[in-house]
């Protein structure tokens, strides 16, 4: 099951009393990097998780391709790959064990190399059997950014994907994105380093209270354009 | 992958990583031995124990050890919301639920083995004269509290209060578990041993098993999904 | 409903104000005299526990399949239908076999199966209560389980007592007291009619102003 876009099509999430996400209208290419920008509280997250297919709307729907997430079940999870917030490793498991177990879990092919390479990718390969606990911030972050990539998803969703990791690994994550963007991958991230994901992005949305506007970065760049919504 | 598979690749998981720590087991362990102690205090009069209390004591530990065992399992799972990470995977949900619910009954298995006879010693309950009655029993029954306990923590991994909420909710619906194991226990047990009436006892444990397993996997999914 | 909704009042309002009319006409029963008359109130109250029961686990497996958030009031209202029908089952129980029997509690099968299957809809209203955000589903799953606890526990229940024998509970109806006896079971299930009928309205109506909270939002 493959798809080449992702389409978010007046969606609303409530909780309770509080809307979280108010008729969000968002399309996706294939080949496409897009920033998600807004205040903490603004929805982000749950917008990801929408798409992550772990929420429903409350209205609206969501389409991957052609199909939404009911008909697309288990093989379309295969084709998502997710960084929340809390990094979903094990931390009293290895690098190189959490990377295994979720290449098991998502049926990866020639599972020891892909771990193996991931490891190299995320500059762990000297930690590889220390277990996360004993990980800082940056570490646990490197390690979750590989796990999300593992089965190489065709849709990337990244929430806050730069925080706590030092230079050297910020210039190495995005340039990773850089490459799965023009292999087709479907990216979408949170952040709120606009300057280091200026230059990485081709569209930028900003989600303010719970509502989604388009910026135009051509015009002076992010930090400019997110004041232009910030302040309208 | 097939169902199984995902079940075995999830319960290593979890093995491996009770292995590392033992944290579970250990204090699994300990809870169910101070709790026959405890009950050894309320029960045993002038050095001798009341008559027929070992069948009682047994699988009241044994549902006091699960609901904490139960407990912490889903705990684990939490930290890093990795429940969240499983529920993402190409994977049938019931898988999630079938791993966890071996993995606790395998943890359960091993208190039982530590409980039943510091039970026998210090009731002076003659435990294993019916051995593999008895065994049928503690199987069945741990299996059918645990079917009930794995969904309910589950269910409750995420919600608030959950510690006090995990055994409001699970001993309602567990008494007929622990009636069949105390009851069919002690007719074992008693000075006349009746193995008919504990085969009764032990066929109603078997159907609450059959029933309730297929409720958690046929719920489990919609349950757990938002 | 709304149009019935009044008249049904009205009927059921009369039906209770007769039926103490009834009971004190009905005949004595042999052994219980006075006190057996508790009866005609108590077993009404238990015929409504458990189709709150019930309703609360079907409207909980509709709500599960079918996401319905209707189902989800019904299901809320049979617990709480059940919870409270039930402890004043609960309460004549005891009352009745103090002055029965001279003891407070008795194992009896009903009275036991019925206490479990309380404790079980009490647990349902605290889960939505003090379960947080989304616990909805969550109760809806404990209140299938609930349901399907019930033959169980009936069953297990039963056999513990005839090891050990005691006096039933439910005497035998003599003839002039069926009419009675009816007539009463007929005014407790208007009544929950009734209850579903608020209750149910009243969950929409709560829904409604979360709605119109979240509009004044946009």
């Amino acid at each position: 099951m493959d798809f080449d876009s992702l389409t978010f099509d007046e969606v609303t999430r409530n909780f309770g009393r509080r809307r979280a996400l108010n008729r969000v209208s968002l399309t996706c290419h294939a080949g496409e990097l897009i920033a998600l920008l807004g205040p903490n509280g603004a929805g982000k997250s749950t917008l990801l998780s929408i798409a992550a297919t772990l929420l429903t709307p409350s209205s609206g729907t969501v389409r991957y391709g052609s199909q939404s997430a009911r008909d697309g079940g288990a093989a379309l999870r295969a084709r998502i790959g997710f960084l929340a917030h809390d990094l979903f490793v094990y931390p009293e498991l290895s690098a190189a064990e959490n990377l295994w177990f979720f290449a098991r879990l998502h049926a990866v092919r020639d599972a020891a190399q892909v771990v193996d390479g991931a490891l190299r990718q995320a500059n762990l390969q000297d930690r590889r059997d220390d277990p996360v606990m004993t990980f800082s911030r940056g570490m646990r972050q490197r390690l979750a950014i590989e796990r999300a990539l593992l089965h190489a998803p065709r849709l990337v969703l990244l929430d806050e994907p730069f925080t706590g990791l030092d230079d050297t690994a910020v210039v190495a994550t995005r340039a990773r994105l850089s490459v799965l963007r023009d292999r087709g991958c479907i990216v979408l991230l949170t952040t709120h380093d606009l300057e280091t994901v200026e230059a990485l992005v081709d569209r930028a949305v900003v989600l303010s209270g719970g509502r989604l506007t388009a910026i135009d970065k051509n015009q002076g760049g992010l930090r400019a354009g997110y004041r232009r919504v910030a302040t309208s | 992958m097939s169902f199984l598979r995902v079940v075995w690749l999830l319960m290593r998981k979890d093995l491996i990583i009770e292995l590392r720590s033992r944290e579970i087991l250990y204090t699994t362990l300990f809870f169910a031995v101070s709790c026959v102690l405890v009950f050894a205090f309320g029960f045993v009069r002038e050095g001798q124990p009341m008559e027929d209390v070992g069948a009682g004591i047994l699988w009241i530990a044994v549902a006091f050890s699960g609901t904490l065992a139960l407990g912490r399992a889903f705990e684990r799972e939490r930290q890093s919301e990795t429940m969240r990470a499983l529920l993402m995977a190409p994977v049938d949900r019931p898988a999630l639920y079938v791993a966890k619910l071996i993995g606790v009954m395998a943890l359960m298995a091993a208190v039982e083995v530590i409980v039943v006879p510091l039970v026998a010693l210090l009731f002076q309950a003659p435990l294993f004269q019916h051995l593999p009655m008895l065994l049928a029993l503690l199987l069945a029954g741990t299996v059918g509290f645990t079917a009930v306990g794995t969904m309910f923590g589950a269910m409750l991994a995420r919600a608030r209060s959950r510690d006090v909420l995990l055994p409001v909710l699970l001993y309602p619906i567990t008494v007929p578990v622990i009636i069949a194991g105390v009851r069919g226990t002690s007719a074992l047990l008693q000075a006349d041993p009746d193995p008919a009436v504990a085969r009764a006892w032990l066929s109603l444990l078997l159907s609450f098993d059959v029933v309730f397993i297929t409720l958690a996997l046929w719920t489990f999914e919609p349950v757990m999904t938002d | 409903m709304q149009r019935l909704f009044l008249p049904l009042t009205v009927v059921v309002a009369a039906m209770f104000a007769y039926a103490p009319l009834m009971i004190a006409n009905a005949p004595f029963e042999s052994t219980m005299l006075l006190v057996q008359k508790i009866f005609y109130f108590h077993v009404p109250s238990w015929f409504v526990m458990f189709s709150g029961a019930f309703l609360c686990a079907g409207a909980s497996a509709v709500y599960l399949a079918k996401g319905s958030r209707d189902a989800d009031h019904y299901a809320v209202t049979g617990a709480e239908l059940a919870v409270v029908f039930g402890l004043m089952g609960l309460i004549t129980g005891p009352l009745w076999a103090r002055k029965a029997w001279g003891v407070w509690w008795e194992w009896d099968v009903k009275l036991t199966l019925a206490l479990i299957v309380w404790l079980t809809f009490v647990a349902y209203l605290l889960l939505r209560r003090y379960g947080g955000p989304g616990s909805e589903k969550l109760a809806a799953g404990v209140g299938i389980f609930g349901a399907a606890n019930i033959p169980f526990v009936y069953y297990s229940v039963n056999w513990w007592r005839t090891i050990h024998p005691k006096t039933t509970v439910v005497p035998t109806l003599g003839p002039g007291m069926r009419g009675a006896f009816w007539f009463c079971v007929l005014a407790f299930m208007l009544l929950m009619v009734l209850i579903v009928a608020a209750r149910v309205r009243l969950e929409r109506q709560r829904a409604l102003v979360d709605e119109l909270f979240l509009e004044l939002e946009d």
